[in-house]
C-alpha cells in the first residue's frame, strides 16, 4: 500500500502531497494541507458539509479519494473571499443571520456559489432542490434561501 | 476503510488487466462504493479508478440509437441536448437522481453494475429495453442483464462500457422519492415505442426492477392512464421497510406509473 503523489490546483494554487490510497480529498484537504473549512459531517455523501468543487462541480470531498485529484482544479471555501473581501454571498449570510453553529456553512456557501455561476438568476424553488445535499440541522434553511436569493439579487446588478 | 492499493488505469485494455485480479474492485463515481468500504463492507485489494478511461465517457448516435458511455455521469446526461431532443425522459430522471453532489459524480456503469433495487437507472434502460455492452465484448438484452437485487448478468472483472437507448415515440419517468435519499421509494418509466409498450418499475420490488406485463398490455391497446384502471400489482415480492410496506409499494407503482402516462402525453 505505498502512498501516492499528487499534484493539484487548490484555489488557483499548484499544491502536491503524498497520500494513502484510502485517503479521502477531504482528508488530504484538512490533514495534508490544512485547509479546514471543508468539514466531516456524516462522511457518507449525505449531509455535503464537505462540498468542494472538482473542475467546477460541485461534489462531496468525502467521497472522492485523495488520489483522484491528481491534475484536476479543486475550488474550497478557502478560495471564496478574496483576502479580507468577503463574497457577496458571504456577506448575505452574516446579514441575514443564515448560520448558527456554522458547520454546514462552508458547503452550503460552495454549493450556492456553484449554482449561482451555473444559473444567475434561480428560482427559489430551484435553489431549494439545488441545496437537496445540503444539510442544516440550526436554520431550518429559510434564511439560507433568503440570503441567496438576496445574494442572486445583487450579485446580477454588479 | 480496509488499506487497498490504487490503479488508475489510462485505457479500457489497461483496466481490463487490472480487474483480472479477482479482489480487484472498479471505482465508477464511488457515490456507493465509498461509503460501502468506509462502512467496511468491501475489501478489496486494488481499486481500479475507472474515472482516467476517455473510451468509456460521452454521448453520441448511433444507428438512431442514444449510446451513452458507461463512464458519463448523471449530470452530464441531464444537460445533454441529444439525450434531452431525443429522450426527454431520460435526461429529466437522470437530472433527479439523488442531490447536485450525487450526479456530478454518480455514472451510468457504475450505477447500472451496482443495480441497487431502488436506483432510477435501472428503471430507464429496462423500461426502454436498452443493450449494455461490456469490455468483454458482450451486448446484453436490458431483459436479461438485471438477475435480482445487486444482482447483474456481469462476469467476475466485466465493466459495462457503454449503453445504447432505443429512441420511444414517448416515454416518462415518474417517482416518489425517498424524501432524505432522493432514491425511489417507487418510480415507474413508461415507454411507447411502434407497436408496444414497456413499463418497468424500480424501488418496489425485492428482486429488483422489473416489467410489469399486466400493464405493458392494457397500455399496448389504449395508451392512457384509464387503461390502467382494474390493473393492479400484488404485494408479494415487494419491499417493507420503514418507508413503506408493500402493499403501499404495489399501490404506488399503479399511482406512477398513471403519472408517467399522464406525463408522456
Amino acid at each position: 500500500m505505498s502512498r501516492i503523489h499528487v499534484t493539484t490546483s487548490v484555489n488557483g494554487d499548484e499544491v502536491d502531497f503524498l497520500c494513502e490510497p484510502d485517503e479521502t480529498l477531504l482528508d488530504a484537504l484538512r490533514n495534508r494541507l490544512g485547509l479546514t473549512g471543508s468539514k466531516e459531517g456524516c462522511g457518507t455523501g449525505d449531509c455535503g458539509a464537505c462540498s468542494v468543487t472538482l473542475d467546477g462541480r460541485l461534489v462531496c470531498s468525502c467521497l472522492v479519494l485523495a488520489a483522484e485529484a491528481e491534475g484536476r482544479e479543486i475550488a474550497t471555501i478557502e478560495g471564496m473571499a478574496e483576502g479580507e473581501a468577503l463574497h457577496p454571498l458571504q456577506k448575505k449570510f452574516i446579514e441575514h443571520a443564515a448560520l448558527q453553529c456554522g458547520v454546514c456553512t462552508p458547503g452550503i456557501l460552495v454549493a450556492t456559489k456553484a449554482l449561482l455561476e451555473k444559473n444567475p438568476d434561480p428560482s427559489e424553488t430551484e435553489v431549494r432542490y439545488w441545496l437537496a445535499g445540503n444539510l442544516c440541522r440550526c436554520t431550518g434553511y429559510d434564511k439560507i434561501i433568503r440570503a441567496v436569493m438576496d445574494a442572486a439579487a445583487e450579485l446580477r446588478r454588479a | 476503510m480496509y488499506a487497498f492499493d490504487y490503479a488508475r488505469p489510462a485505457s479500457l485494455a489497461e483496466a481490463i488487466e487490472a480487474m483480472k485480479d479477482e479482489d480487484a474492485k472498479a471505482l465508477a463515481g464511488g457515490q456507493t462504493l465509498i461509503p460501502t468500504l468506509k462502512q467496511r463492507l468491501a475489501s478489496p485489494t486494488t481499486l481500479v479508478d475507472l474515472n482516467g478511461i476517455a473510451e468509456i465517457k460521452g454521448i453520441c448516435l448511433k444507428d438512431g440509437m442514444v449510446a451513452i458511455g458507461a463512464g458519463t455521469r448523471h449530470a452530464e446526461v441531464a444537460d445533454s441536448a441529444d439525450v434531452q431532443r431525443l429522450i426527454p425522459a431520460l435526461a429529466h430522471l437522470a437530472a433527479h437522481i439523488g442531490d447536485p453532489q450525487v450526479r456530478n459524480r454518480g455514472t451510468l456503469g457504475g450505477s447500472l453494475a451496482n443495480n441497487d433495487p431502488s436506483a432510477c437507472y435501472p428503471a430507464a434502460v429496462l423500461g426502454l429495453g436498452a443493450t449494455v455492452h461490456t469490455s468483454a465484448g458482450r451486448a446484453i438484452a436490458a431483459d436479461d442483464y438485471f438477475q435480482g437485487m445487486f444482482e447483474t448478468a456481469l462476469g467476475e472483472g466485466e465493466l459495462i462500457t457503454s449503453v445504447d437507448f432505443p429512441v420511444p415515440e414517448k416515454a416518462a419517468y415518474m417517482k416518489f422519492v425517498q424524501p432524505a435519499s432522493r432514491f425511489a421509494l417507487t418510480g415507474v418509466f413508461v415507454a411507447k415505442f411502434l407497436g408496444a409498450v414497456r413499463v418497468a418499475v424500480t424501488g418496489a420490488s425485492e428482486s429488483g426492477v422489473f416489467r410489469w406485463p399486466e400493464a405493458e398490455k392494457a397500455l399496448s391497446a389504449n395508451f392512457s392512464a384509464g387503461a390502467l384502471d382494474g390493473v393492479a400489482l400484488g404485494a408479494d415480492g415487494m419491499i417493507g421497510d420503514l418507508h413503506g410496506t408493500p402493499e403501499y409499494r404495489a399501490h404506488l407503482a399503479g399511482v406512477m406509473a398513471r403519472r408517467a402516462v399522464t406525463a408522456a402525453g
